[in-house]
């Protein structure tokens, strides 16, 4: 093939020169260019290699169709593999590079594969690579996996950023062709907000690929001013480099906008793509057609294009595919290829058409253009080595097969054509399955399950006037459908073509000739693949797909599929439509992940949570750890400190002197309304109903299936108002808990809910100087023992700010927990501090509070795991005999009641050693006499170093539990190769009478 | 035939003209089998294998509703592994994982299953500990387990962020060496070879209309091709479990249908070489052979039979891919699908005898079906021959939501789309 | 999807949460009936076609909401509040746009 730039004609422009590379090969195009036709200007026959065999592969199409230029484009961070050239803008310092080759794209010594291509058929691998033994596969894969894949990603991170958007509109028009201009301006003529969305930088569609003038202005410059004039309604907004790429419930589509490709850099400010989110009353698909090829013998050469592909380089891009043209075609898309190249000044050695009787006008013109015509006749095979130099022509008898003389005709570009094939891929992703249509031969598109309607080619619309009038309807019925009054006046530009085409004969593959006939060009799928899963019984479309790959290529079989279906019905004997098509699916061209996550990537990805004291911990040195969502101090290490001991003095410090810890994270509920004590009562699984004004308690939640759902406590602040804390990781988890009984299982109760989560700072201080750092900075409220005693909740001020402050302990010590509005947070926090220096008083984090309750035996998220009851826990005791609560009858299911269940129980360390996280508690016996599987009695829940104890201590979860104290066992971590022997005791380990929190 | 590095070699030479039907096109069931499956799935046809090679039950039919393989087994992440926490679980998937390692040799199908290691990563301490525990468990039960720390996870999976300024900053991981992946469809494909080759029908387009009842006693199903009668019927139907033991008499069963969504990315040479899940999300992602880069996220969240997904999962799945591996934001998505799971109530199967004497229930695979499919029809194929489970499929009961007996995994409680 | 919200209007299905069959019938809190407490909390209909269930608006109103909905298609029948306010609608939602 020599590709070649034409003197005249097409949309570039010519006074704008590009620069580019190619495999460092420096080359020019012009503004207008696509890399594809940049590239055959140049005269580049081979673009790529191919997946499987490393074949040559040169441009193929011209649009979204483009099986083989998938190029490597940028460089470093910003390298894209897998770029389709055919839809890639040139610009000024373009580098591109070819892909799936080594050392170069002219010499690939991967081409021996094809050496071996009776060996690679269809399938080949699940024959083989079995053996010698079981691993085999490990060994052969690693060939396999570096062998595969296309181009290479780059290993650094993408320095562009991505932005999504959601539109709302009447009508959005997918395709601005001629049916979606016509759709668009008939629907912005009735009222309708409009959303213009087309794929190509510029509007026109198949127009740009056709000489025709229309208004006497070439198309390009006709449809610029039509996109101008419907702009300037206000009512329609136009989306170039926009893919509507999949069609979702509701009639949400999805699309991307490619901002930036266009540039070397995106321009400041501007993200690479946009994702947008279109929510449409009304769709009208303008998406046109494709070009079908066709199968014959080394249809893969360099040089062997779609028909349409060479009209359009010609047309658009004013570039001539060669030198010596031969077309293959049947139906009417060759002979127009053949015109158009004859006025440009290409020779068209031949025109060979499958059908016998061409329409009388088409054969005429091209007559009068002196191209030799030859009826019933088709292409049988391609010659050439690196590059198509002949087509060997054949006759064909009725049924399509060739029969009579065939003649070889040197060419350097083979021009095919099998047929037309809308472009449906939206209204299968809508929902509605394909329509054979005999008569056409044409896959349509089927039921209408959304709001769509289509126009143009996938509406059946068969010349350029046929398609601008369904436009119009289209766009006049979706706006009627929007409630508003389509005008009566229609306007077509002058110039539309309006000659019915001749017909089309059914012609998938041409049998016969010498050579692989490829059916997918991207995944080397060949017609004896298709051959080979029809004879193992891969016969149903899917089966076909799944077995060959076909169709699942990165153009998803936008040539391929309805050949290879064609050839399986042929094989079957079957109508197509009783073969049917493989499911479509979203997207219709590949669409960047980038475009996709938008702008919640990195730290965006998920919000982060921080309490109205982060700023203080951070600035005080904390390490900070994420809870939930929620950011929380792990411990505050002074200068030199290392992390661990940082934890133990802080425990220490708190049951010697005094801490102070941020609880802001908890969650918080107020709870108002006349039937709130029954509610609480249904909902906790201790009484709550008969909590006094001015009280706290201590309440236990069930699920439905009677495990333990949460934990928490539930103060009465007034008569008619409770505040309910949760566990920091549930707190979102109850409160809709809480809303779905009473929106759906008790709608009788009068009981209103608000979260408070973020509304209130809390503190706890704890530490037997709690009480004396209080009464120097609270008024309001008597502290002592008597006046203030366990559980109770009072109002007071701190400094001026309100706070409640209930007399509730974690840690076992002495403590209160002190609720301020967020505003007064960090404030009545400094205070605290501030008065509780002279006590010793030190800020401790959550790995502190950790330990200190594990030495008291409180049960915390390890324990609550989900799978734990009340009776486990042995919070056997809040399960209410009194009155009934949610949870409660499937807590007596017989295996909640069973006797071996795991309990908790604390361990100490048998040897001075932590007792591992994680660890699987085992009998000696097991320990020394089995080889796995081994029965574990329990787990290690929460382990810690007991400051106040002096040992390493846990928390576990054991079988019958409760019975075992006193026995010995092992806590055994093969992750870690730690065992440590361990003592199963009380989980009360420190002051289990609780004198210290209540003196 | 037998299929080899040889056999293939000599078909080459012939043109491959040699090959025949990988399973008998039928187009009619016989009257009368021992047993009947309904449902050509993965575990369906494990079910009729194991059924006819461990049990020597041949006279067996596999009916299909549509083709073989067109269900979850044909589209899913493709992702074997045997990570559980609680015993009932991992010692199944357990099983389950060394059938998969003599797969490709057993049934003479290359089913591509590589052990290319399966990592969880954690982002805190804490999740870090919740994964030793599991961990731990898995080794004491005779499982490979490794504990990675955050060095070790960057050195596995170059290209991820591992950095201290990430929104999850990955503190370490949980590494199931033996972990990897398979090539989908080859299974249903092999299974379907060697039951067919062990005298087992396989009959595709024939959905079952009705199941045939004399008393309590069930003795075939009514088909669209006609009735067809059988002393047992196993049904592995995945997620149309309830619509088709709705016609059995079942009205309700502790299982909810939800899509789950899968991705894959267009073919790039080697660049991900471990399965990986991400820990602060849901998201799992390996690298097909073929080189796709190969996601699956979470459940779209409602009950669905549709096989079609939404939106905000797809952009979620991006998000959390791109977070995780800030590389991969220029590549592109080349196409995604969903797959009708079957939740069951506590995130754990049910392989059982139904109420109903001679019918058998294999159900509730949630997102673990596909690895599950060899030990899943192996314990099925006992559970029917010997109309008692297996020790390895004893917990997963069909009353045990009555008993209290639940397998909740991950302690999520009776919301199936939780788990 | 999206969910015309009685209160809010037409909204995308990224506000709301799924929250499971509405045609549950629930046991009175005396009830200690095992069979009939098991049945509301694990067994389901999961019916391949129109199916009333909760959903809760719960980054908008946060009300719960009964939805009929096609779970073949996806497509969405009727939408009506649950609860105390069941019949309830907003005065100022009439035919949103979107």
């Amino acid at each position: 093939m020599s590709g070649f730039r034409l003197n005249n004609g097409g949309h570039i422009d010519r006074e704008r020169k590009l620069r580019f590379t190619f495999d460092g090969q420096p080359m020019t195009g012009y503004e207008g260019d696509s890399l594809a036709s940049a590239l055959l200007a140049n005269g580049q026959e081979t673009v790529a290699r191919s997946f499987k065999y490393h074949r040559r592969r040169g441009i193929y199409a011209a649009g979204a169709d483009e099986p083989n230029a998938l190029v490597g484009l940028r460089h470093g961070a910003r390298h894209e593999p897998n770029c389709r050239a055919t839809g890639v803008e040139l610009y000024d310092g373009l580098m591109a590079e070819s892909q799936n080759r080594w050392p170069s794209l002219d010499f690939d010594i991967g081409a021996m594969n094809g050496l071996f291509s009776p060996f690679f058929v269809a399938g080949f691998y699940y024959k083989t690579f079995m053996g010698p033994t079981r691993h085999a596969w490990m060994f052969y894969e690693k060939f396999i996996r570096k062998a595969a894949g296309m181009g290479k990603a780059s290993m650094e991170p993408d320095p562009d950023h991505y932005d999504a958007r959601h539109a709302w509109c009447d009508v959005l028009v997918v395709g601005a062709g001629p049916a979606g201009l016509a759709a668009a301006r008939s629907a912005a003529d009735a009222g309708a907000d409009v959303l213009l969305a087309d794929e190509l930088p510029v509007p026109g569609g198949s127009l740009l690929s056709e000489t025709t003038k229309l208004d006497g202005k070439t198309s390009l410059e006709w449809t610029r001013r039509e996109i101008a004039t419907l702009t300037k309604t206000g009512r329609v907004h136009y989306l170039p480099r926009t893919t509507v790429y999949g069609y979702y419930d509701d009639n949400i589509l999805g699309a991307v906008e490619r901002v930036s490709d266009h540039h070397p850099l995106p321009q400041a400010g501007q993200p690479r793509h946009r994702h947008w989110t279109i929510k449409a009353r009304r769709v009208v698909l303008a998406t046109g057609a494709l070009e079908r090829p066709l199968v014959f013998a080394n249809n893969d050469l360099p040089g062997v294009m779609l028909s349409g592909a060479v009209r359009s380089y010609a047309n658009r891009y004013a570039v001539a595919a060669g030198r010596r043209v031969v077309i293959a075609t049947t139906n009417d898309s060759g002979y127009r290829t053949a015109i158009d190249l004859a006025h440009a000044g290409v020779e068209v050695a031949c025109l060979a058409d499958a059908r016998h009787e061409p329409p009388a006008d088409l054969a005429a013109e091209a007559e009068g253009l002196a191209i030799p015509v030859r009826t019933g006749s088709t292409i049988l095979a391609a010659e050439g080595r690196k590059a198509v130099t002949g087509a060997i022509l054949t006759e064909l008898d009725a049924e399509g097969r060739p029969h009579g003389k065939q003649e070889s005709i040197r060419t350097d570009c083979l021009a095919v054509s099998g047929g037309w094939s809308p472009v449906i891929h939206l209204t299968a992703q809508a929902g509605g399955k394909p329509q054979y249509d005999a008569e056409r031969g044409q896959f349509m598109p089927g039921e209408v399950l959304q709001d769509w309607q289509p126009a143009g080619a996938i509406g059946g619309a068969d010349s350029l006037s046929e398609a601008w009038q369904q436009g119009l309807q289209a766009g006049s019925a979706a706006a009627r459908d929007c409630g508003l009054t389509p005008s009566s006046e229609t306007s077509a530009p002058e110039g539309l073509d309006s000659r019915k085409p001749g017909s089309t004969r059914l012609l998938f593959q041409v049998q016969g000739g010498k050579g692989k006939a490829f059916v997918d060009l991207q995944h080397d799928v060949t017609a004896r693949d298709v051959r080979l899963a029809h004879q193992e019984g891969f016969v149903s479309v899917e089966h076909l797909k799944r077995y060959t790959t076909l169709g699942m290529a990165a153009d998803q079989g936008k040539t391929s599929n309805i050949n290879g279906l064609a050839m399986m019905a042929s094989l079957l004997d079957v109508p197509l439509d009783v073969a049917g098509t493989t499911r479509f699916r979203p997207p219709y061209t590949p669409v960047s992940l980038g475009a996709l996550a938008g702008r919640s990537t990195g730290t965006h990805f998920r919000p982060l949570r921080r309490t109205p004291l982060h700023d203080w911990h951070v600035e005080k040195g904390a390490v900070m750890v994420e809870v939930g969502l929620w950011q929380r101090p792990r411990a505050y290490p002074g200068e030199g400190e290392s992390l661990i001991d940082a934890i133990r003095r802080e425990a220490r410090t708190v049951r010697e002197r005094v801490g102070l810890t941020d609880v802001s994270t908890l969650g918080k509920i107020e709870i108002k309304g006349p039937d709130a004590p029954e509610f609480l009562d249904r909902v906790y699984s201790n009484r709550m109903g008969n909590l006094k004004v001015g009280r706290a308690r201590y309440g236990l939640m069930l699920r439905t299936d009677g495990m333990v759902f949460d934990d928490g406590t539930l103060w009465r602040l007034e008569e008619n108002r409770y505040l309910m804390t949760t566990t920091t990781g549930n707190a979102g988890g109850v409160m809709k808990h809480l809303e779905f009984l009473l929106a759906a299982v008790w709608p009788e109760l009068k009981v209103h809910l608000v979260s408070v989560s973020d509304l209130w700072s809390g503190c706890a201080i704890a530490g037997p100087n709690s009480r004396a750092v209080l009464q120097t900075c609270v008024s309001g409220t008597e502290l002592d023992n008597d006046s203030f005693r366990p559980m109770d909740v009072k109002a007071a001020e701190i400094d001026g700010a309100p706070v409640w402050i209930a007399r509730l302990s974690y840690s076992g010590e002495l403590a209160y927990e002190v609720y301020t509005p967020a505003p007064h947070g960090e404030a009545v926090w400094k205070n605290l501090l501030q008065s509780g220096k002279p006590q010793g008083i030190v800020p401790y984090g959550l790995e502190a509070l950790g330990s200190l309750r594990i030495e008291k035996g409180h049960v915390a998220g390890p324990e609550l795991d989900g799978r734990t009851t009340a009776d486990d826990l042995g919070l056997g005791g809040l399960m209410s005999k009194k009155k009934h609560f949610l949870g409660e009858a499937l807590a007596r299911r017989e295996a909640m009641l069973e006797a071996d269940r795991p309990q908790l129980v604390g361990l100490v360390s048998g040897n001075g050693q932590p007792i591992p996280p994680g660890a699987q508690l085992l009998d000696s016996k097991t320990v020394r006499e089995k080889e796995p599987p081994l029965d574990a009695q329990g787990h290690v829940s929460s382990p810690t170093y007991g400051a106040a104890i002096g040992k390493y201590i846990a928390l576990a979860l054991l079988h019958d539990g409760r019975a075992r104290h006193g026995e010995s066992l092992t806590a055994s971590s093969p992750l870690t190769g730690e065992e440590v022997p361990v003592v199963v005791v009380s989980p009360h380990f420190y002051d289990p009478e609780g004198a210290r929190m209540n003196a | 035939m037998h299929f080899s590095a040889l056999s293939l070699a000599r078909q080459a030479l012939k043109g491959h003209r040699g090959w025949t039907r990988t399973w008998r096109a039928l187009e009619q069931p016989k009257s009368h089998y021992d047993v009947i499956v309904v449902g050509g799935g993965g575990h369906g046809l494990a079910t009729a294998y194991y059924l006819a090679k461990e049990h020597g039950i041949t006279n067996v039919a596999v009916i299909e509703k549509g083709w073989i393989g067109g269900g979850n087994v044909g589209r899913n992440t493709t992702i074997v592994r045997s990570n559980y926490l609680l015993p009932q679980n991992n010692r199944f998937y357990e099983w389950g994982m060394k059938l998969w390692e003599g797969m490709s040799r057993d049934l003479n199908y290359n089913v591509m299953f590589s052990q290319r290691g399966v990592l969880n990563l954690a982002h805190s301490p804490a999740q870090l500990e919740g994964y030793m525990r599991r961990g731990n468990s898995m080794r004491i039960n005779g499982i490979d387990a490794e504990l990675l720390d955050r060095d070790q996870v960057a050195r596995m999976v170059p290209g991820m962020d591992v950095s201290d300024k990430a929104r999850f900053p990955v503190a370490g991981g949980l590494l199931q060496p033996r972990g990897g992946s398979a090539r989908h469809d080859a299974v249903a494909w092999g299974y379907a070879r060697g039951a067919d080759s062990l005298g087992v029908d396989i009959i595709e387009n024939c959905e079952v209309q009705g199941f045939l009842f004399e008393g309590d006693r069930i003795v075939g199903v009514d088909t669209v091709k006609g009735p067809v009668r059988a002393g047992k019927v196993g049904v592995a139907v995945a997620g149309n479990s309830s619509r088709v033991l709705a016609k059995a008499g079942f009205e309700r069963l502790p299982i909810e249908s939800h899509v789950l969504q899968a991705f894959v990315s267009e073919p790039l040479k080697p660049l991900i070489d471990t399965v990986v899940t991400f820990g602060a999300g849901h998201l799992y992602i390996s690298q097909s052979d073929k080189g796709g880069l190969v996601f699956g996220g979470d459940l779209d969240g409602y009950n669905s039979y549709a096989q079609r997904g939404n939106l905000p999962i797809v952009q979620d799945v991006a998000s959390m891919a791109v977070t995780l591996f800030p590389n991969l934001s220029r590549l592109r998505l080349l196409r995604h699908w969903g797959g009708v799971m079957d939740m069951s109530m506590d995130g754990s199967p049910i392989i059982d005898k139904s109420p109903k004497e001679g019918l058998y229930i294999n159900a509730g695979w949630c997102y673990g079906g596909f690895k599950a499919t060899p030990a899943s029809g192996w314990c099925f194929a006992h559970t029917i021959a010997r109309d008692e489970p297996h020790d390895l499929n004893a917990a997963f009961r069909l009353d045990r939501f009555r008993t209290g007996r639940t397998l909740d995994e991950k302690g999520a409680g009776p919301v199936p789309r939780l788990h | 999807m999206y969910l015309n919200c009685p209160f809010c209007g037409h909204r995308h299905l990224e506000e709301f949460t799924y929250e499971g069959d509405a045609t549950i019938s629930w046991p009175t809190l005396d009830s200690q009936d095992i069979g009939s407490w098991t049945d509301t909390v694990y067994q389901r209909r999961n019916p391949a076609g129109p199916h009333r269930e909760y959903w809760q608006h719960v980054h908008g109103c946060r009300q719960f909401l009964i939805v009929e909905r096609d779970t073949t298609t996806h497509s969405i029948h009727k939408v009506e509040v649950a609860g105390p306010w069941a019949g309830e609608t907003a005065p100022r939602n009439t035919e949103a746009k979107q």
